[in-house]
């Protein structure tokens, strides 16, 4: 396949490029890149915007240098008597055509992930995500039905390996190499509800119900954030997600319907 | 009658004049620019350090309000005024040879009415509560139920309201001058290209404002009268809000940006001394920009949760827009090459401008993919986008209108070392700015918060610091404006030699007060 040889080619060049390659669930200072991929869509997503990077990158380098040569050359004490020419339909032919082949080739990978991400697989199981001024409302209408709100720590009682403005009371639970459903809606204005390591984002709007998915490869702690302006405190709304072993999951099951029912 | 020339207070407040009004419009487009400045300030003095800024975390709200006027007052009271009413009105009647607009006095309201807009800007910002619904006022935030029911979001909306009145009327009176006031001989396919780009941003004015007002109706009689247009408890949707106001905000950044490449044109071939290459390219690539960008609205609604072919068609549609784009890029690359190239201030800025715009343009289409604005939507990745093509793009294009034209407008010309050191501080500024804002985005941080996590604070401390240089940079360009109103040296009716062949050059500095006794000929060409 010359496409996965491409792309394998673009992975290498990836990894040269500090930021994706610190292994971690939580974004880190300093970072350039995107949040360690821990799903097979955000996986997709980061070759891709890497392929993106290497094409933008080269148009950028290409525009600018030729300003730099062109300014350099063409100097008043270098070229004291300007050309006169103003038409070349060849090139104006050429600088036309060869974008639209570079945007075909952007677009045809960009199509099939977009479909790819949209189609929701045979889910596993389905989390209700419900916005609220300023939490997140969880209900797991497969496993009982049982729902819980989900708050911000506040920075006074945060515990040592609990992150500012990250960390909340009673985070999401999924198990890992599950496929799970996302519907998402709201109670009062619209939020957004995001998982950046899993390419998830999916508006909450109040009235309609949106559906998204994710399938976490690796068990660990991620952290995401409201990311539609919802009031004073949205940026005091995050979201905390737990992924976990299936028996583990299992587990949190027995006792989270305890505690919540 | 018509030789009559009102002085003092009676030229400014009832002026008729569009060189005079251009110059009010200008002044109050520096003065709306200082003001949301100084809220770029307060947003990056906030943001510098994770933790608690100098805004209480019970005050969030403020924050909201800060943001908010700080886009409106950019959008609408500064680029908008300072683009179109200021060297529109200045240089479209001067290009195309008429002795003033179509509608002198429709000129006149069109700017006064700005006066009470901003005013009500500040009511927005001082009343009970504030208007922090973002810029964009998304329903049903902006509402009554949700934290703005006080009159601050009514100010905000009703401003906006008679802020689109003067632009609707402005454009109206552009597109009747411009078709029907040029001199004989200047066919639509010999106008300067700062006059195309005039006329098809007067287009997308008429055709988009208009939406935005129904919007905004609309959610004022959510808001007063109990309607429910986009209240879902009503059978209303608060998504159809989003397509009305993207529908003008889309077209909206093709307005404040297609003066700009106007500009950009004139700039470079004067600086060149070479005619623009490829004349009917560049208008017809600003047309097409135009026109899809009327078509594009949905891409930044990603999220929002339409179907995937809708998508799908946001994303091919917003990607066709770089193909125009490129054409422009390049033949402005081909206009300087072969040239004999002098680098006076405005083409510092028109050669920044071309480097900045490439990379926010570049951006763009990274962010058009609907599939990687999964990933980047309202992140700062956006924040980053959006300002390397408007606070970089339209400002600098700005810049290099003022003073590429302040000797023609004042007659008197800007000291050459002045300008150059603006231009330097402004380009390192302003990269510094906002370069970091695509690697925060990346990492995930969001738009609109108060506060972020601590693993966001190197690259937020660092467009901190360039923010407080680039403030320090627009102070700088107010000194170097009243030097130069002041002390700078009489400006010839020509100061830039050959390469600058638009009529405005042909007339002294300031020109009469009816610019041309006669209707001027057009020999060349």
């Amino acid at each position: 396949m010359q496409n996965l040889r491409i792309c394998n080619i673009f992975w290498l060049v990836a990894l040269l490029i500090p930021g994706q390659t610190i292994h971690a669930a939580a974004p880190k200072n300093w970072q350039i890149g995107f949040q360690n991929a821990a799903s097979p869509v955000m996986e997709q997503l980061v070759s891709f915007h890497n392929l993106m990077l290497i094409i933008i990158a080269c148009i950028a380098i290409l525009v600018i240098g030729l300003i730099f040569w062109v300014i350099w050359r063409y100097r008043a004490s270098k070229n004291p008597t300007p050309q006169t020419w103003s038409h070349n339909v060849t090139l104006e032919v050429i600088w036309t055509l060869l974008p639209v082949v570079i945007l075909l080739f952007m677009a045809y990978p960009s199509f099939r992930l977009l479909y790819y991400m949209d189609a929701t697989p045979q889910a596993d199981m389905t989390i209700k995500v419900i916005g609220k001024q300023w939490y997140w409302t969880y209900e797991y209408p497969d496993h009982g039905n049982f729902s819980f709100d989900s708050y911000l720590v506040p920075e006074k009682d945060l515990k040592p390996d609990q992150l500012r403005l990250l960390s909340v009371d009673n985070p999401v639970y999924v198990p890992v190499n599950k496929k799970i459903r996302i519907l998402t809606t709201a109670n009062d204005v619209i939020h957004s509800w995001a998982l950046p390591a899993m390419g998830v984002k999916k508006d909450c709007v109040p009235g309609r119900i949106n559906e998204t998915w994710f399938m976490a490869t690796k068990p660990g702690v991620y952290y995401g954030q409201c990311s539609e302006l919802c009031g004073p405190k949205h940026g005091m709304m995050p979201i905390e997600v737990h992924v976990v072993s299936e028996e583990a999951f299992n587990q949190w099951v027995e006792q989270a319907r305890k505690k919540y029912e | 009658m018509s030789n009559t020339h009102p002085t003092g207070l009676t030229r400014w407040l009832c002026s008729t004049n569009h060189k005079d009004i251009g110059t009010l419009y200008i002044v109050f487009a520096v003065f709306a620019g200082l003001l949301g400045g100084i809220l770029s300030m307060m947003i990056r003095l906030q943001l510098m350090e994770p933790g608690q800024g100098f805004i209480s975390p019970d005050n969030y709200q403020f924050y909201n309000v800060v943001i908010t006027l700080h886009g409106l007052l950019m959008i609408f009271f500064m680029v908008m005024p300072a683009l179109i009413g200021g060297f529109g009105n200045w240089f479209v009647p001067l290009m195309i040879g008429a002795p003033d607009m179509a509608f002198p006095r429709l000129n006149n309201i069109s700017f006064w009415l700005l006066i009470p807009a901003l005013l009500m800007m500040f009511a927005a910002f001082f009343a009970q509560g504030g208007a922090g619904t973002g810029w964009t006022f998304y329903p049903p935030l902006s509402g009554k139920s949700f934290g703005h029911s006080s009159a601050a979001t009514d100010f905000m909306l009703v401003g906006l309201h008679i802020a689109g009145a003067s632009s609707i009327l402005g454009a109206i009176n552009f597109v009747v001058t411009i078709l029907n006031m040029r001199t004989p001989k200047m066919t639509l396919h010999k106008m300067p290209l700062f006059v195309w780009a005039m006329l098809i941003t007067a287009f997308l004015l008429i055709i988009s404002v208009p939406v935005l007002a129904g919007a905004i109706t609309m959610l004022l009689t959510d808001r007063g009268f109990a309607t429910s247009f986009f209240d879902p408890a009503g059978g209303g949707d608060p998504v159809l809000f989003q397509h009305l106001f993207w529908f003008f905000g889309h077209p909206e950044v093709y307005i404040m940006i297609l003066p700009g490449f106007g500009i950009i044109s004139q700039v470079i071939a004067t600086f060149s001394k070479k005619p623009v290459f490829g004349y009917l390219g560049m208008v017809y690539a600003s047309v097409g920009i135009g026109a899809v960008g009327l078509l594009v609205w949905a891409h930044h609604m990603f999220t929002v949760g339409m179907s995937v072919d809708v998508n799908a068609y946001f994303t091919a549609a917003t990607m066709i827009i770089a193909v125009p784009t490129g054409v422009k890029v390049f033949s402005w690359i081909a206009t300087m090459w072969g040239g004999s190239i002098s680098f006076k201030t405005p083409m510092l800025f028109a050669i920044g401008f071309l480097i900045l715009f490439t990379i926010g343009g570049l951006t763009g289409v990274v962010l058009a993919n609907s599939s990687l604005d999964i990933a980047l939507h309202d992140t700062y990745y956006v924040v980053g986008h959006f300002h390397y093509v408007l606070s970089m793009g339209s400002l600098f294009a700005i810049f290099a209108g003022i003073y590429y034209w302040i000797g023609k407008m004042s007659g008197r010309q800007y000291p050459e070392i002045l300008g150059k050191i603006h231009f330097w501080l402004t380009f390192i500024g302003v990269n510094l700015v906002f370069f970091p804002m695509h690697f925060l985005g990346l990492a995930g941080m969001p738009r609109r918060v108060a506060d972020y996590p601590d693993a966001f604070k190197g690259w937020n401390y660092v467009s901190s610091m360039g923010a407080y240089l680039s403030f320090a940079a627009a102070l700088f360009f107010i000194i170097v404006m009243f030097y130069t109103l002041r002390y700078g040296k009489k400006c010839p009716a020509n100061p830039w030699g050959p390469g600058a062949d638009t009529l405005e050059w042909t007339v002294s500095s300031p020109p009469p007060y009816h610019s041309f006794d006669r209707q001027p000929d057009l020999k060349e060409s």
